[in-house]
């Protein structure tokens, strides 16, 4: 579904990406782990736009993204979470789901001063699937609270909220489970899960706990300062010496000593 | 003073009090949903208050026009000229941070004061525009027009204040709302940031300009130094941040509030000895100061603290 097409990125003299290619297919989930600084969120921030990459392309659906700015990518069907939650802190839960929905209508600004009854139709639809969205994720109770009262999981789940709301056919998830305690991330593990076997959507996410991404992702890939260092299903990726390298630093030891 | 003498002291109160909550009102739509920090509110006012006064005073000498044009036809050109002036900032400056944005519009309002101090045959330069007209002039006088003029300040109020409500509760209002609260994030749901940013912005110039071209005919006569910004950019921003920003009634109520302060401290310190006396717009900016800090210690949000609007539901 999604290309990376012998990707570089620069940002002055340093290198975050080099010449790296992989591939997203749909209908799976992919993992996309390595070390700090391997280049995983820049990753990220190429696909969703971002960041616009020194060289290389984009493909989504085999058509050239590059360069397309990050709000028309929503309409392609991407969207994504990030590392660090964006909640929209000084609305309501609520409202921070409905916003994610799509309402040209709405969103004009001359309906909204002469004409507000535009948009209803689709404003009616937002909050019913805002609702619905609430009780998937098990948190209807916080529909009301301003978002920035959230805990840190509870913001990671609204994000997720956030980007089902957009009805995308991917979504990228930046480190969904990072802060988030070991209950609640077993519970997003299973909505990921189902959100993938019973309604077909295809994620990419960027995780550090190779056990979460054993139990999700169906295959792997592994970066390390900027480079690919391999892809493959979990298993092998976890036996390959050079992602246990790359991970704990062995073999450098000598170096040092 | 007597109880008449009063009332109409609180009937110029309250012109004045309208016209600055319909700028707070504008600020509201720029600063409290959209997050835009306009530090140049001064050079749009005065766009429209030239705009207003040259196209409804007779005909004059000393500078272009009056056109003698029809109040109403006036109040229209200047939002739309206003508007126009903040589409061409907002086309430039939107994309800047908070900070930056601020010092472009306190730039370029600076220009607009310069424009209009010397180009004087659009404006008569520092000498100022006399004899603008007021509404149904001719008809009432005297104390009878001060009634009819603070009625047709507070139906404007109650007109900016019915758009920026609908504006509030709109999914274009909750857009907005987002962008304000992280910009990333909303472009990453697919919201086209610079277009939200531009039309607040520009919706706010409107409202700005018809807020200057009202108190050009309030006063009948506007020269540059009514475009002061201490008087104009400074306290709408203290009435917005003490009122409660994102919050239209809180706009209202910190205009008035703040206003209030304004004036009745002018009566204590007429009250001073001459020698304090030329000090005492100062004194009264530092008790404006001092009641914010009070506001914000006690309000964090502002006195009326924004909420978001009521969903209802189906």
């Amino acid at each position: 579904m999604i290309q990376f097409n012998q990707i570089s990125m620069r940002f002055g003299g340093m290198v975050a990406i080099n010449n790296c290619s992989f591939d997203i297919p749909g209908g799976q989930i992919t993992g996309l782990i390595g070390p700090n600084g391997a280049g995983k969120t820049t990753a990220f921030n190429i696909i969703a736009g971002h960041l616009i990459p020194s060289a290389g392309q984009v493909l989504f659906d085999d058509k050239d993204i590059t360069r397309m700015p990050s709000h028309k990518r929503q309409a392609l069907g991407m969207s994504r979470t990030f590392q660090l939650a964006h909640e929209f802190g000084r609305m309501s839960v609520l409202e921070n789901l409905m916003v994610a929905a799509s309402n040209p209508a709405g969103e004009s600004i001359l309906n909204a001063i002469f004409r507000p009854k535009r948009g209803q139709e689709a404003e009616h639809q937002a909050y019913n699937d805002a609702m619905e969205t609430l009780r998937f994720l098990e948190i209807s109770n916080l529909q009301d609270e301003f978002a920035a009262n959230l805990s840190g999981g509870q913001k990671k789940l609204l994000e997720l909220g956030r980007a089902l709301m957009q009805k995308p056919r991917i979504i990228l998830l930046d480190e969904i489970g990072a802060g988030v305690n070991r209950t609640l991330l077993g519970k997003i593990a299973d909505k990921i899960d189902q959100l993938n076997k019973t309604s077909g959507y295809t994620f990419c996410l960027i995780e550090h706990d190779l056990d979460y991404v054993s139990r999700l992702c169906d295959s792997v890939v592994v970066l390390a300062q900027g480079e690919l260092l391999m892809k493959g299903t979990v298993d092998e990726v976890r036996n390959d010496q050079r992602v246990i390298e790359a991970y704990f630093g062995g073999g450098k030891y000598e170096d040092y000593a | 003073m007597t109880a008449d003498g009063l009332f109409f002291y609180f009937v110029a109160f309250m012109t004045m009090g309208g016209i600055y909550a319909i700028l707070c009102l504008a600020l509201n739509m720029q600063w409290g949903f959209g997050g835009l920090f306009n530090a140049g509110i001064a050079g749009f006012y005065a766009v429209g208050a030239y705009t207003g006064a040259i196209l409804t005073s007779a005909r004059s000498a000393s500078h272009v026009g009056g056109f003698d044009l029809p109040i109403v036809v006036g109040l229209i050109v200047a939002g739309i000229l206003s508007g126009l002036v903040g589409w061409a900032i907002a086309r430039i400056c939107v994309r800047l941070k908070a900070d930056y944005l601020a010092m472009a519009s306190i730039g370029i309002a600076e220009i607009i004061r310069l424009i209009v101090v010397n180009e004087e045959w659009l404006t008569n330069g520092s000498l100022g525009i006399a004899g603008i007209p007021r509404p149904l002039e001719k008809l009432f006088n005297g104390r009878e027009a001060e009634l009819v003029f603070v009625v047709f300040v507070w139906i404007l109020v109650a007109v900016t204040y019915l758009v920026a409500q609908r504006l509030r509760v709109s999914p274009w209002g909750r857009v907005m709302r987002a962008i304000r609260d992280n910009d990333v994030a909303a472009a990453s749901i697919g919201k086209d940031i610079q277009r939200f940013q531009t039309e607040t912005f520009i919706v706010g110039a409107v409202f700005m300009g018809i807020a200057g071209a009202l108190s050009a005919h309030y006063f009948k006569f506007f020269s540059p130094d009514a475009t002061e910004p201490l008087l104009v950019t400074f306290l709408t921003w203290v009435m917005l941040i003490a009122g409660g920003s994102g919050n239209n009634r809180g706009a209202i109520a910190g205009a008035l509030i703040i206003w209030a302060i304004w004036s009745l401290t002018e009566m204590l310190t007429n009250q001073l000895p001459t020698e304090w006396a030329t000090r005492s717009a100062y004194i009264r900016m530092l008790l404006i100061g001092l009641f914010l800090q009070f506001v914000l210690q006690r309000f964090r949000s502002g006195l009326v603290p924004e909420k978001p609007p009521e969903l209802r539901p189906r």
